[in-house]
């Protein structure tokens, strides 16, 4: 405990874990110097990345800082940056709008209808919290599971999550017919005496989603508080200073500080790991729980939390190729977690794939009539090309995944995680309206096309997601600071002769003007 | 032809032209045309102005019902129908059943659904209906009946398009057998009232509930809209205020205006917009009734309350009363062989119960 805290996790955990504590830092170190479970550890994610770098060579504590803090601190803006900035802030000009025409003129103005009493808004919504699920898993999840290339992608996958919330929140809100009493769904008490539904998956939304969503702030702030001390030390205007200082918490690097943020961090990943089954398995019950043919299915949560999962990575990947080629970043995200994140599209793409199969198994199986009919009506009714390009998208495309080549071509892994994108609209679209608009009476079959404000509103949250995203690119590190330092050769346990007279956030110091 | 249901075709008989969209309908003799009477009126105040075409332009006091000679011409146009069943065939489900004279009852019913729940017990009174297809004849009496009692609003073509209709009651018509000859049967469908509601589990705010007496009730002040309810109902009989139908101007009438309003029932609310409604039963009617009764000190009588489509009804299809009454009409006819439940396998259990229709075709008579 008394030991100057060189890297965050050679603090208290230490002795615990012996030898875990440093995430196996194969790049710079033979591998002699790594203990074999270790090894063994990282390699399940797979042999051949084994030995590849999470960090490309030649990097020290300083230059790590630098070249993080640079973005945030004393680059100008991008052009690049400043156009993206400017599309994005104008759709979200557009998601007002739209969602002001909505509380004014009413959600009549909407495709919706009946039979189809959920259509783009409830699509959407289960689009973007489906993204949403990649940046815990990436955080918590394999945090516990000490993968360490998760170190230079986690900060930003959170932060992608957040903002992927925030839009998916937007819909259970305003898809109601009546917005401003939506905190009727929450149990406060009221002069009604009145509880809400405990029974009603909308109202196990409520809880998951606000659970996930404070969660994964909370999460995201505490990995922030260090890398935020260091931006406090380095701002050069006042505003910047106070602002950054205000944020990091009074972080001053002390061995109690590592201890209490090590701690800390680790409960919230604990917290978390079990909120990435659950939010989207409560997202399917949603489904599940109803009696409407296409809908009632027992695969849905594990196939909803894999897909999710496959959401989320596809959208990481989308954003990480950008994000490195613009701001040169190609020494932190490096070829090693594109490989990894384009294998884990690959398995979670084919549970998804196998959850699709035992869906069109259980409609001839189960011998009701009205599943066949919903499953006959997907492959060749009026809304058979979502389910065609929903085969296309998120079956096919991603077996190209299983060839190393296209793993480490961005382009080509750029290409798919695209189409894996539009692949998980496709499935909530499949699976939300073509179940509803042809149910059980044939007398109340319909049709559902989404009207202009249905479009305008989901290119609007778009709009939100990307103002927030890049925003958060400007002014906080997209990248772990402190954390990629630990990935550095120098920061091992084992050569702490060199280290440990630097106390952690000395390289913020260095850099202080 | 190669025509298709919307198209606008010209019909001309001796030298008078007429344009009107075409509806393809199973049954119609070859080679024969069908126009309707009494629409395109050019004075009929705020609603009636505009509504379709009119055919008496073609009608000659030399051929009153039927002429020869018809020349029809397609045009480019196309005019979609604003109509509430887009579908009218059953696809081989045990929707609406008939049978024929001399048939055994129907052996539809599987073996008892079993659940994890004790039954629940309706003491007091316990609402039924039971609808004989074999002698409703689709008229839509009830629906509009319906209309007028419960204060359902007009939504008008736009919203009917758009699949927005407002009908507590609709009146489904199924036809079967072959398209050039096919039988029609009607199934009118009001709430079914399920004891075992799919809508109510899933409302989050407890909007929509069961009463002790079996019905299905809804809240509309407690509903915030999130149209699961009627997502999960599987009779799809659950109706929903996309816009302020009962306040918005739909046809250049200002529906606030004294006069407007003064056609409201003022026993049933007036829904809001953002709110979900449905079939009641008439729940005013059965209230007034179970409070005579009571001022009576009696128990309501079987026959004395009724529903507002059942009153509307010419043949009588409808009959409504308490279950728990063995002497009751409804007890009756839900003791009939005809009787069954709509979707019955889904264990919704429902209040509603039809009769099967009947056919007894003469079988000397071809078809």
């Amino acid at each position: 405990m008394a030991e100057p805290p060189s890297t965050p996790p050679s603090t208290p955990e230490a002795p615990s874990e012996p030898g875990s504590t440093a995430p196996p830092s194969e790049p710079g170190g033979p591998g002699s110097a790594v203990p074999p479970p270790e090894a063994s550890d990282a390699g399940s994610m797979g042999p051949p990345s084994l030995r590849a770098p999470v960090i490309e060579p030649g990097h020290t504590m300083g230059t790590v800082t630098d070249s993080i803090a640079a973005i945030v601190l004393t680059k100008k803006p991008n052009k690049i940056w400043l156009i993206g900035f400017a599309v994005s802030f104008a759709l979200l000009m557009v998601f007002l709008w739209s969602i002001g025409n909505l509380l004014v003129r009413g959600i009549g103005l909407w495709g919706v209808n009946q039979p189809v009493g959920w259509g783009f808004d409830i699509v959407n919504f289960v689009w973007w919290i489906g993204i949403g699920h990649a940046g815990t898993l990436i955080s918590a999840v394999l945090l516990l599971l000490r993968q360490d290339w998760r170190t230079s992608i986690n900060r930003f996958a959170e932060a992608m999550t957040l903002f992927a919330v925030a839009c998916a929140g937007m819909y259970p809100i305003f898809h109601l017919g009546r917005p401003w009493l939506m905190y009727w769904l929450f149990p406060y008490p009221n002069t009604m005496q009145m509880w809400p539904n405990f029974r009603s998956p909308l109202l196990f939304d409520v809880f998951a989603i606000s659970t996930y969503f404070t969660v994964s702030a909370l999460f995201w702030f505490v990995g922030l508080v260090p890398d935020m001390a260091t931006l406090r030390d380095r701002a050069t205007t006042k505003a910047a200073r106070l602002i950054y200082g205000a944020l990091s918490l009074g972080w001053r690097g002390s061995a109690r500080h590592w201890h209490h943020y090590e701690t800390a961090y680790l409960l919230l990943a604990g917290l978390s790991a079990p909120l990435v089954v659950s939010v989207h398995t409560i997202v399917s019950f949603d489904f599940a729980v109803a009696v409407v043919p296409g809908w009632h299915a027992t695969v849905f949560p594990p196939y909803f939390v894999a897909g999710a999962i496959y959401a989320g990575f596809a959208m990481v990947i989308t954003l990480a190729v950008p994000l490195r080629a613009v701001f040169k970043l190609h020494d932190f995200i490096t070829q090693r977690h594109m490989d990894n994140m384009g294998k884990v599209m690959l398995a979670t793409g084919l549970i998804v794939a196998y959850g699709y199969g035992i869906e069109i198994f259980n409609a001839w199986y189960s011998g009701s009539v009205y599943e066949w009919a919903v499953l006959m009506n997907r492959m060749t009714g009026p809304y058979a090309w979502s389910f065609w390009g929903l085969m296309i998208c998120n079956v096919i495309a991603p077996q190209f995944l299983w060839s190393r080549r296209i793993r480490a071509n961005m382009p080509a892994l750029m290409t798919i995680a695209m189409f894996v994108n539009v692949g998980m609209w496709l499935e909530r679209f499949v699976i939300v309206v073509t179940s509803l608009h042809r149910d059980y009476l044939p007398s109340s079959w319909g049709m559902y096309t989404p009207s202009i404000w249905d479009i305008s509103t989901f290119i609007g949250t778009v709009g939100l997601f990307f103002t927030l995203l890049f925003l958060f690119i400007r002014f906080l590190p997209a990248i772990s600071i402190f954390e990629v330092r630990t990935l550095l050769p120098q920061s091992k346990p084992e050569e702490d002769d060199d280290d440990d007279d630097e106390p952690a956030p000395a390289p913020a110091r260095q850099g202080a003007p | 032809m190669g025509l298709e249901t919307g198209d606008v075709v010209e019909l001309e008989l001796g030298g008078r032209k007429v344009e009107a969209p075409v509806w393809v309908l199973p049954g119609q003799a070859q080679g024969s045309v069908a126009v309707t009477l009494g629409y395109g009126r050019t004075r009929g105040g705020k609603i009636g102005v505009g509504v379709g075409f009119d055919a008496y332009r073609l009608r000659t006091s030399t051929a009153f019902w039927h002429a020869g000679g018809l020349k029809v011409t397609k045009t480019a146009k196309h005019r979609p129908f604003a109509v509430t069943q887009g579908h009218n065939r059953m696809e081989g489900r045990d929707l609406l059943r008939t049978q024929r004279y001399g048939d055994k009852a129907h052996e539809h019913e599987g073996p008892p659904h079993l659940s994890l729940y004790p039954p629940i017990e309706y003491p007091k009174h316990a609402w039924a209906m039971a609808i004989d297809l074999a002698t409703c004849i689709g008229c839509n009496a009830c629906v509009v009946a319906c209309h007028a009692e419960n204060n359902v609003p007009v939504v008008g073509r736009e919203q009917v398009l758009a699949g927005r209709e407002m009908q507590w009651l609709r009146v489904d018509a199924y036809l079967e057998g072959p398209d050039d000859n096919p039988q029609t049967s009607f199934q009118p469908v009001p709430c079914q009232q399920c004891e075992n509601a799919p809508c109510e589990t899933v409302c989050p705010v407890t909007a929509t509930v069961h009463s002790d007496e079996g019905l299905n009730d809804m809240v509309y002040n407690r509903c915030v809209g999130t149209k699961y309810c009627s997502n999960n109902c599987p009779y799809k009989v659950r109706r929903y205020n996309f816009f302020g139908y009962s306040v918005d101007d739909v046809f250049g009438l200002d529906m606030k205006a004294a006069s407007v309003r003064l056609m409201h029932n003022p026993d049933v609310t007036v829904r809001s917009y953002g709110v979900m409604e449905k079939c009641t039963y008439c729940v005013q009617r059965i209230n007034y009734g179970r409070l005579q009764a009571k001022k009576e000190d009696r128990r309501v009588r079987d026959g004395e309350v009724q529903t507002a489509c059942q009153t509307a009804c010419p043949t009588r299809a409808i009959t409504f009363g308490d279950k728990n009454d063995a002497r009751s009409e409804v007890s009756a006819r839900r003791g009939e062989p005809r009787n069954y439940a709509l979707l019955a396998e889904l264990n919704t259990n429902p209040r509603t119960t039809y009769l099967a229709s009947l056919r007894n075709p003469n079988p000397e008579i071809a078809g």
